[in-house]
């Protein structure tokens, strides 16, 4: 007799657990051709507050590591999912409906940036921070920081790679993040969340709300805890009204990027959710 | 390891640390003391330097400079000649000018009191505001290197032969080696040395030759002991080791002064001696004085300039201020 | 007279060469506006300086099309080494006339000639030097593979330090590349129109730099231009928030340097008379015009009566009065408006209880005036612990340990800038870490170098002036 599957009940990612929405809402996700893949959570404003409470305390934690301590953890991420990337790989193709060598690629070059951005958390500092030549008797050094807490909508064309692409740079100095992913595709940033739990990443570091982005995103733009939106994939969105929103509390906000190369590595991705913070200390033999 | 030994009770620091006076307690003490950080003495010091003392300010502060000069002559060469000659210029600064003020004292080492003495006549105050002291280094002068009965024998000798006030040294190995007790007893011991039979004491200024003791730090400790052990004045320097005086050291100094006053309602004196060459410098350390503790500090018994050729610099400068042309090294007189 | 009452030691304004009336600096020229001229007045004698125009938007419109012409016709293709050559030519010209910018500093702000010359002025030939040497080196700056300048950059700045506001935003930008057109302070367009003379003494092309004069409604205009790429503004959080607003979705690139609310936290192990220094400085500096300003005092309890009693006899020797007096402590507030703003929230910290206490100054009878002034016992939920006065008033607040000091200093939707004094250098270096805010302070305070990056965490603003973090507000493609 043949096996009857046992189907994934995909929930939102918060706090480290798998809770269901508070609204109790979920919404049908399916392929391309509109067979039922899953009943994905739907979050709520409720949810977003939740996820940004959980993203605020981890910051203290996450951003206390040594750069050495989330490199590593980091990189375990990407161990996880080789690991685990035949998974990945169907996920994709049910989603999206592309073909298993697309699939693959797309997994073979998140895993590849998941590790890029790995190799940056213990040198961004190196490269964007500096010492100061300044005109008097004082040490003055120039470092890095990370923003705090950064709300990301993530790109919508894009199941694994574009939501990786987003979240991973936001990591690397300390951050916490709280990412709504793709509303058609949303299953791989629940199973991305199930890698993040079991990689070491502290709880509330990655916080994942799966849903309706247009419902949630004015939420995250107007609370007064979030320090960085990134509007990268909310191009379809009203998103503009989204920035003035975020500009009553001067939040740093990066606008939507479309096509193939929206969010991109780069390090300009990793400093744009940072603070720089600059030192200056006398100096003085007598 | 600090021996448990007891110093010597002067009144001041029984009256600050209580009777238990210890090498230890005294080293607490003084190590207890808030710190100092350079840059921003020195900015504070540059600061003050930056004010504009003009016309009748400036007038003021000319005539002031010179009621506070302590005259130096401290060579190896020094004669009785010599310090005829620089007593002549105490009393009679500026020939050409008979409102010129009179310099606070005259300052020489201890065997040459006698001369000093003599030359000024009527005109040596004996310890009054009123006349010209004779001020005379004592305590193997300019380095401290002797024995403590050879520091007291000089000191004693100067005292007796009529000085006024006596410049002591402190013994700057010690202090720099840790033994603050041993530095406190010795000034303690010139403090007596400094009494006369008629029961009254020269006044003690505590050199502390501050470019030896190179930390500000240091220095602000080594105030702190001089007065707890009795000093009368606080003394930069010996004129004999670079740096000599500075603005930002003297300030430092100047603000102990203003603390012990404000602890004990006692006033001490501040003297930066050495290096002080031009009257816009001396008028930078009277700005600093005024601003620090207040104009009242700017009294003979409150305030010394240690020094020699700046007192023809504020003769050339009043000139000026009175016949509004430029004045020349012929104008003023040599000592 | 006593000597501490100095004679009087006025700053010659002889050396300026003022016209009555000054004109819309647009391409390389002093041009007639749309609009009715204002009139710029000294803050310390209510007196007419000279009068300025007041930019409309037809003039803006003018300003941005000389600079976007200057920009692709000329200074988009001229070579980094040859804008370099531009900028060292306009930093010698302000060393050269370095006197007579800091007399029309201190004419038309009020603030005291001893900072103007000594602190002002030679920061901004500083800076035009520092910024010339990077517009041939952008590839080194770290910024991106193949720095690009943005086109026209709108620029809009305050009247606390302005000539040194101008040079912080027209340097970067030209050294990156871009034009600009700049709107000084309604207060205080005096040095900025003396420096567009400087502009063209230097030979600088037509329209690289433009200076138009006005107020909100100039500013506005400006910065809303849909020909402009780039905008930099200084001044206060709530404009920085409507800016914001106003160019969301835009695709304009945007800083901010907004307001302050400085802690300045001074531990039991401080060195105390520098650390009184360091307040004194860090509040009554350009009377308290600043918006890094160490306005909230954070002292650790156990020495508060001490720190408290030194700094008052410390106010004791500061001199209030006219700023061209180079003895001068402390100058004239601003404008009457300004005036105004600090009595009121002055009168709001007495009504909340906190302990007044004012120097003694002889208060000139024309002109702008506010006493030093300190708040004490001041708790973390007052209105003046919390609230930027911009004034030369201080509020005084204890905390008992490190973490305290950290958590008090933190809670604040500002985070432009902070103080730290101890002895004990591991500390200093722990709360630094914690601060949350874009400058820290150790031991020191209000030190400004054009090498050192400066601006805020959180409504402080974002972005960031000086050293080569600079250049990043000015470049496509940089973060």
């Amino acid at each position: 007799m043949s096996h009857i599957a046992v189907p994934k009940t995909y929930k939102l990612f918060i706090g480290g657990a798998f809770p269901r929405s508070e609204s109790g809402r979920t919404y049908e996700v399916s392929t391309p051709k509109g067979a039922f893949l899953a009943n994905a959570a739907k979050a709520s404003r409720k949810d977003a507050r939740d996820a940004i409470v959980a993203a605020r305390g981890a910051v203290s934690g996450w951003s206390g590591a040594t750069a050495y301590n989330r490199g590593q953890v980091l990189y375990r991420v990407a161990e996880v999912l080789e690991g685990r990337r035949a998974q990945f790989e169907d996920e994709i193709v049910r989603q999206e409906g592309v073909s298993a060598s697309a699939a693959r690629a797309q997994v073979d070059e998140a895993i590849d940036r998941w590790v890029w951005y790995a190799g940056w958390t213990d040198k961004f500092t190196q490269v964007a921070g500096n010492a100061n030549p300044v005109a008097g008797p004082y040490f003055n050094l120039t470092v890095p920081e990370p923003t705090g807490v950064v709300a990301i909508i993530a790109p919508q064309d894009s199941s694994l790679l574009g939501l990786v692409s987003a979240v991973a740079p936001a990591l690397v100095s300390g951050n916490a993040v709280v990412v709504v992913a793709s509303e058609a595709y949303p299953l791989s940033a629940i199973t991305l969340a199930e890698v993040l739990a079991t990689s070491d990443l502290p709880k509330g570091v990655v916080n994942v709300l799966t849903g309706s982005p247009a419902e949630i995103a004015p939420w995250l733009a107007s609370h007064a805890d979030v320090n960085a939106l990134d509007l990268v994939g909310a191009a379809a969105l009203d998103w503009i009204d989204l920035e003035i929103a975020a500009a009553d509390t001067l939040k740093r906000v990066y606008p939507p990027e479309n096509g193939a190369d929206a969010a991109s590595p780069s390090l300009a991705r990793i400093t744009a959710f940072t603070e720089t913070k600059t030192v200056w200390h006398t100096k003085a033999l007598i | 390891m600090t021996i448990e030994r007891a110093v010597s009770p002067a009144q001041r620091a029984i009256q600050v640390l209580g009777d238990d006076l210890t090498e230890t307690t005294l080293k607490r003490y003084l190590e207890g003391i808030p710190g100092i950080d350079a840059v921003g003495l020195e900015q504070r010091a540059a600061g003050l330097g930056t004010r504009s003392i003009k016309t009748t300010s400036k007038a003021w502060a000319l005539d002031k400079i010179i009621e506070l000069i302590d005259l130096t002559t401290l060579e190896g060469a020094d004669t009785p000649g010599k310090v005829r000659s620089l007593v002549a210029k105490a009393l009679l600064p500026d020939p050409s000018d008979l409102s010129t003020p009179r310099v606070a004292a005259v300052c020489v080492y201890g065997d040459m009191v006698p001369y000093a003495v003599d030359a000024l006549g009527a005109a040596h105050s004996a310890g009054t505001d009123d006349g010209v002291n004779v001020a005379a280094v004592a305590t193997a002068f300019p380095s401290g290197r002797a024995s403590l009965a050879v520091k007291l024998a000089d000191t004693s000798d100067a005292v007796a032969a009529g000085a006024d006030e006596i410049d002591m040294v402190i013994d700057r190995g010690a202090f720099l080696s840790g033994r603050f007790g041993q530095v406190f007893d010795e000034i303690v011991a010139v403090k007596e040395a400094c009494r006369r039979a008629d029961g009254s004491y020269a006044h003690l200024k505590v050199i502390l030759e501050t470019g030896e003791l190179n930390t500000y730090d240091n220095v602000r400790r080594a105030s702190w002991l001089a007065i707890l052990a009795g000093g009368d004045f606080i003394k930069t320097s010996t004129g004999k080791v670079a740096p000599a005086a500075t603005l930002p050291v003297t300030l430092s100094m100047l603000e102990v002064v203003r603390d012990w006053h404000r602890l004990t309602g006692e006033k001490i004196g501040v003297k930066p001696a050495g290096g002080i060459r031009s009257s816009k410098d001396a008028i930078k350390y009277v700005v600093t004085v005024a601003e620090t503790v207040g104009e009242e500090w700017l009294q003979p018994h409150l305030f010394r300039f240690g020094a020699s050729s700046l007192l023809n610099d504020v003769l050339l400068q009043r000139q000026k201020m009175k016949t509004g042309h430029y004045s020349g090294a012929d104008y003023v007189t040599i000592d | 007279m006593t000597f501490l009452e100095y004679a009087p030691a006025p700053e010659s304004t002889a050396i300026l060469n003022l016209k009555p009336e000054y004109g819309l600096f647009i391409g390389n020229e002093f041009v007639a506006a749309e609009g009715e001229s204002f009139s710029t007045i000294s803050p310390a004698t209510e007196k007419e300086i000279a009068r300025v125009a007041n930019a409309s938007p037809a003039d803006v419109d003018r300003a941005v099309a000389a600079a976007r012409k200057a920009y692709d016709k000329t200074w988009s293709k001229l070579s980094g080494r040859d804008r370099g050559k531009y900028l060292f030519r306009i930093a010698r010209l302000v060393q050269e006339r370095a006197r007579e910018l800091a007399v029309a500093e201190s004419l038309d702000n009020g603030k005291p000639i001893k900072e103007s010359r000594d602190v002002d002025v030679p920061l901004v030939a500083a800076w035009f030097f520092y910024y010339a040497g990077w517009a041939d080196k952008l590839d080194y700056a770290g910024l991106g593979g193949n720095p690009r300048s943005l086109g026209v950059a709108a620029q809009v700045i305050p009247w606390n330090f302005p000539l040194l506001m101008l040079a912080w935003k027209i340097a970067p930008a030209l050294a990156a590349g871009n034009t600009v057109v700049l709107k000084p302070a309604e207060t205080t367009p005096l040095t900025a129109l003396l420096f567009a003379e400087i502009v063209q003494q230097a030979d600088l092309p037509a329209g690289v730099v433009n200076i138009i004069t006005g107020a909100g409604e100039t500013g506005r205009a400006l910065v809303n231009h849909p020909d402009v790429d780039k905008v930099a503004f200084t001044g206060s959080t709530d404009v920085g928030r409507q800016i914001a607003r106003s160019t969301a979705g835009s695709g304009k690139k945007v800083t901010l340097e907004l307001g302050g609310k400085a802690a300045n936290i001074v531990f039991d192990d401080a060195p105390i008379d520098q650390a009184v220094e360091g307040i004194v400085n860090g509040i009554f500096f350009n009377q308290g015009h600043v918006c890094c300003a160490g306005s909230r005092l954070l002292v650790q309890e156990n020495i508060h009566d001490d720190v408290v009693d030194r700094l008052k006899s410390r106010l004791s020797t500061l001199r209030l009065g006219d700023p061209l007096d180079k003895n001068t402590d402390i100058g004239a507030i601003n404008s009457a408006e300004q005036l105004q703003r600090i009595r009121e929230l002055s009168d709001i910290g007495e009504a909340e209880g906190a302990e007044l206490w004012t120097a003694e100054c002889a208060i000139p009878e024309n002109g702008f005036w506010f006493a030093p002034t300190i708040f004490d016992n001041v708790s973390t939920s007052s209105r003046i612990a919390r609230e930027e006065i911009f004034g030369p008033v201080l509020s005084v607040l204890t905390f008992r340990t490190p973490a305290e000091a950290i958590a008090k200093a933190n809670n604040t939707p500002y985070g432009l800038s902070a103080g730290i004094w101890s002895d004990k250098g591991s500390r200093i270096l722990a709360v630094a870490d914690k601060l949350r805010a874009g400058v820290i302070w150790a031991n020191t305070f209000n030190r400004f170098d054009p090498a050192s990056p400066f601006g805020g965490y959180k409504e402080s603003g974002y972005g960031r002036e000086g050293g080569r973090h600079g250049l990043a507000a000015y470049l496509k493609g940089a973060k």
